[in-house]
């Protein structure tokens, strides 16, 4: 074999011609990153995802009390200080530490919601592209009424029915948040319909079935987790919403937005046990858009400059 | 012959994250009042030399000249205002389709006594007026109707022909026409240009006609300026065309296909890099 | 003029009306479609998801003969498409039942708290619309400058912080520590017996009447949960208008205005804008009907009698009737705003006229 001229971890990953379909992923996944890591904002809200995941992770350790049990005859509505570093509420519990806790019950509601409703929007959305015809217009036809709906509303109505709590507080976001996802898949689905190599694979007697879940789905992929991620915080503010209505998570859990609505009563003279909740929900809530935004820049194509 | 435009050395960069692009490098002519032709390949350099001249370059370029003279008036060291007081009063520029350069949303008529009102103190039936006998100018039969229609209710020549009214109003003494009529049928082509032509005359004005069609601009100019790569690497009068020395002129003559003689094959625009140093 | 142009003149008549008719009756398909989806969801949720709807109305502790009748009262012994026809029916004609807290027709409530929402809905988008465009404008024109910064960051907090929560914060400060604002109501207990509105826009009504001591503690009492809306629908509007004027920018005309000598000032305004506020029209419609939403909640903090209290209220009563009623009107509002910004949109722009 002749001597190959020794590459650099760098050449390697921006070469033109890449000898393996690993290479040439590694290679796309290189550029993203370099073009999402120029931007700080993007970065900081990466920090942020990544701090609220390594916070839930380990809530254990990091919360010095216990964020169900409080001490009542001692410590109930102390302002924040050095025991209690954001004071502590009616009941006496550690406000830190249960917002500690909270962040488990956010990235139990935004992940749950993300697995329900995007799947749901992906399914519709692909097969109404490849399908069309009537398919896509009933399928569409659907999509644009639980769009035309307002989703706070609607998301109140369901879990009125259902009953309060955190379980049905996710299915009741998830049912409003797929239409989006659809429209969306469905948009990439009819631009990759008609070319030539699903026509190719079409030939070579592929199931509908396979063309939609091999070859269609993979290409949605990219600008559905772009909008999932933008989508986050709509979704963590739609759940505090819920919460602080009563709706959603019960006493007593420390999720974040049910904590604010436990702290309304104080709000005049002690802010802090509402106070300190929803700084936590602007924060995450930030990081996702800041990390969907840079996302955004970075992956899609059409705002790049190719 | 007055000069009425004295370019020397106008360069024309703009600076991006992967380093400096030069649209124009170094281009000198002058002009009187004649019609001057600048032809060349997309990417030439040929509209960024129109837009510096009018000062329409974008913020990010960078515009540097040893002369850039409109009637005695420096333009390198004119303000905005100064410049701005110009543009459409004095010099005044066509840009290609009617489609993209005229307002959607605003009336025709409106969008030419705009530029009127813009240079000068007239009342507003006495800028009606005027539009109106403009709009006549460039032969639309019927002015009072034209003007109150939006752009997209006309044709693509008559939208061309309301776009040489609104420049030509306030009554300028250069035109800068950026491939006027590429973007028009080829039958309402000579239309224009002939309504073009005429105006210029009559009002001895100076003109800029750029171009990618080579016996176009021969036909239609007094001189003709031939740009490569930012550079101009032939200036001939057209009437001389055919003594042209430069390979590149050639090559533009020579792509041309016939009716009179089989050319098959059609031969291919030669580039040659030393062309471009 | 070419000939083929006077025939085009000649024809736009006829095609014209055809294309308005069909665009109407693609409108009215669009408008029934959506409201009887409305009216399947709700539907759905209130006769379908409760395992019992009886014992959701009645509670579990009514006697076997007082549930068989309500049962059959409420028709719930039919088949289930004939129990959604009988409820599109009596929906279209505005019955939505009795509400069981507070005993009257659903339709009645709505229709008193309404008015209160309205108002403060609107308050907020001419907060938003007035403030936003022109942030958004300057953030386009002085792109990566200090404002447009200050615009992006705006954006940012609007669309990451709850609503609900930086109501409560604007309490604690405007009403509690600065006192600049009237505490949660609507009016001042004083004039609450005395005023008798008219419209149920009080600051319109105090206007009308003369009343300006009545006008000046409404606005003491709307000023802070409008502002708030306003926050909301501003980041949005002026988010969204800099990207339209972007886009306008760096369009053709704009060079051949400044190719006229015009000065920035009016290409800005009375060229990009002009363009721009085609779709900016569908964004602050869209930017209304989310405001009529985000009520739900601000209402809930500022104890704002409007439909979202209203909603709210039941809601912790299991009031499900009212629930669902307040629902399908504040959806039905929404989707006539869609379809209204829609419509507005083609009237608006000239080139679509024609087509």
């Amino acid at each position: 074999m002749s001597a190959q001229p020794i590459l650099t971890r760098r050449e390697w990953l921006l070469s033109d011609r890449p000898a393996s379909r690993m290479q040439a992923r590694l290679g796309r996944a290189y550029v993203a990153w370099r073009r999402f890591s120029a931007n700080r904002l993007a970065l900081l809200g990466l920090l942020i995802i990544i701090a609220l995941l390594v916070v839930a992770a380990l809530a254990d350790v990091l919360a010095p009390y216990s964020p169900t049990i409080g001490d009542l005859k001692n410590a109930r509505l102390l302002a924040p200080g050095a025991a209690h570093w954001f004071g502590t509420d009616d009941l006496g519990r550690d406000i830190y530490s249960r917002i500690v806790y909270g962040s488990r019950w956010t990235l139990y509601v935004v992940i749950l919601v993300a697995i329900i409703a995007a799947p749901i929007g992906l399914l519709v959305g692909t097969v109404a592209g490849y399908a069309g015809g009537w398919t896509d217009a009933i399928l569409m036809r659907v999509t644009d009424i639980f769009l035309a709906f307002p989703k706070l509303v609607l998301a109140l109505a369901f879990v009125a029915a259902l009953g309060p709590g955190i379980e049905n507080a996710v299915l009741a976001i998830a049912i409003t948040s797929w239409p989006p996802y659809a429209r969306i898949a469905r948009a990439e689905t009819l631009t990759v319909r008609n070319s030539d190599y699903i026509k190719a694979v079409q030939l070579m007697g592929a199931s509908p079935f396979r063309i939609v879940l091999r070859h269609i789905m993979p290409l949605c992929i990219s600008s559905l987790i772009i909008r999932v991620t933008l989508d986050m915080a709509g979704i963590i503010l739609t759940a505090a919403g819920l919460g602080f209505l009563g709706l959603g998570a019960q006493p007593p859990l420390p999720e974040w937005g049910a904590m604010i609505a436990s702290g309304r009563r104080f709000i005049l003279d002690q802010w802090w046990v509402a106070g300190a909740p929803g700084g936590a929900i602007l924060i995450v809530s930030l990081g996702f858009n800041l990390l969907g935004d840079g996302l955004r820049d970075a992956l899609d194509p059409r705002s790049g400059d190719q | 012959m007055s000069t009425l435009l004295d370019v020397e050395d106008l360069r024309v960069t703009y600076p991006t994250r992967t380093g400096v692009i030069e649209a124009v490098r170094g281009v000198s002519f002058q002009l009187g009042r004649e019609r001057l032709g600048i032809v060349g390949e997309s990417g030439s350099g040929k509209s960024q030399t129109g837009r510096a001249i009018m000062g329409l370059t974008p913020p990010q370029a960078q515009v540097s000249a040893k002369k850039l003279a409109f009637d005695g008036i420096d333009l390198m060291a004119a303000s905005p205002r100064e410049r701005r007081a110009l543009r459409g009063n004095r010099i005044a520029m066509i840009l290609q389709d009617p489609k993209y350069s005229l307002d959607p949303v605003m009336s025709i008529g409106r969008q030419i006594v705009e530029t009127l009102r813009a240079h000068e103190r007239v009342s507003k039936a006495e800028a009606r007026e005027r539009a109106l006998a403009m709009l006549e100018a460039v032969q639309i039969r019927d002015p009072a109707r034209v003007f109150d229609l939006h752009p997209h209710e006309v044709s693509g020549g008559m939208g061309q022909r309301a776009m040489i009214a609104m420049m030509l109003i306030a009554g300028p003494e250069l035109m800068i026409a950026d491939e006027p009529t590429s973007a028009l049928d080829v039958t309402v082509q000579l239309d224009v240009l002939k309504i073009l032509d005429k105006l210029v005359a009559e009002r001895g004005m100076g003109l800029i006609f750029i171009s990618h069609d080579l016996r176009l601009v021969s036909s239609f100019c007094d001189r003709v300026i031939v740009m490569y790569a930012g550079k101009v690497v032939e200036q001939i009068k057209a009437s001389e065309l055919r003594n042209a020395q430069h390979p590149y002129t050639l090559g533009l003559l020579d792509c041309m296909p016939r009716i009179d003689a089989d050319r098959h094959p059609l031969p291919v625009l030669d580039r040659k890099p030393e062309w471009a140093a | 003029m070419s000939v083929a142009d006077n025939q085009a003149a000649a024809g736009r008549g006829s095609a014209q009306a055809v294309a308005v008719l069909s665009a109407i009756g693609r409108f009215l398909a669009i408008a029934v479609t959506t409201y009887l989806g409305l009216l399947a969801v709700t539907f759905f949720i209130g006769r379908v998801i409760p395992i019992d709807p009886v014992l959701a109305v009645l509670g579990d502790r009514a006697p076997t003969a007082v549930v068989e009748r309500t049962r059959r009262e409420m028709g719930l012994d039919l088949p289930l498409i004939e129990q959604f026809y009988i409820y599109v029916k009596s929906a279209l004609s505005g019955d939505f039942g009795t509400s069981v807290l507070t005993t009257n027709p659903v339709m009645a409530d709505i229709r008193r708290v309404f008015p209160a929402t309205l108002e403060l809905a609107t308050l907020g988008t001419i907060i938003g619309a007035v403030i936003g465009v022109p942030l958004g404008v300057l953030a386009a024109v002085k792109r990566g400058s200090f404002i447009d910064q200050i615009v992006r960051i705006i954006g940012l907090i609007g669309y990451s912080v709850p609503i609900f929560w930086l109501g409560l914060l604007g309490l604690v400060l405007f009403y509690a520590k600065l006192q600049w604002v009237a505490f949660p109501a609507r009016l001042d207990v004083v004039y609450e017996y005395t005023f008798t509105p008219i419209t149920g826009f009080y600051l319109l009504d105090a206007a009308m009447q003369g009343q300006w001591d009545v006008f000046y503690d409404a606005f003491r009492h709307i000023i802070l949960p409008a502002a708030l809306l306003g926050y909301f629908s501003l980041a949005y509007i002026s988010r969204m208008t800099r990207s339209f004027m972007l886009n306008e920018l760096t369009q053709e005309y704009i060079v051949a205005a400044r190719a006229k000598g015009l000065s920035e000032t009016r290409i800005i305004w009375g060229h990009a804008l002009r363009n721009a506020a085609v779709p900016m029209v569908t964004v602050i419609a869209l930017s209304y009907a989310g405001l009529l939403e985000g009520s739900v909640l601000t209402e809930t903090v500022f104890s704002w009698p409007g439909i979202g209290l209203y909603i709210t209220n039941s809601l912790q009563n299991a009031d499900m009737n009212a629930v669902l009623g307040g629902t399908i009107v504040i959806g039905s509002v929404f989707i006539a705003i869609n379809l209204f910004s829609d419509l507005l949109y083609r009237v608006l722009d000239p080139r679509t006229k024609a087509r």
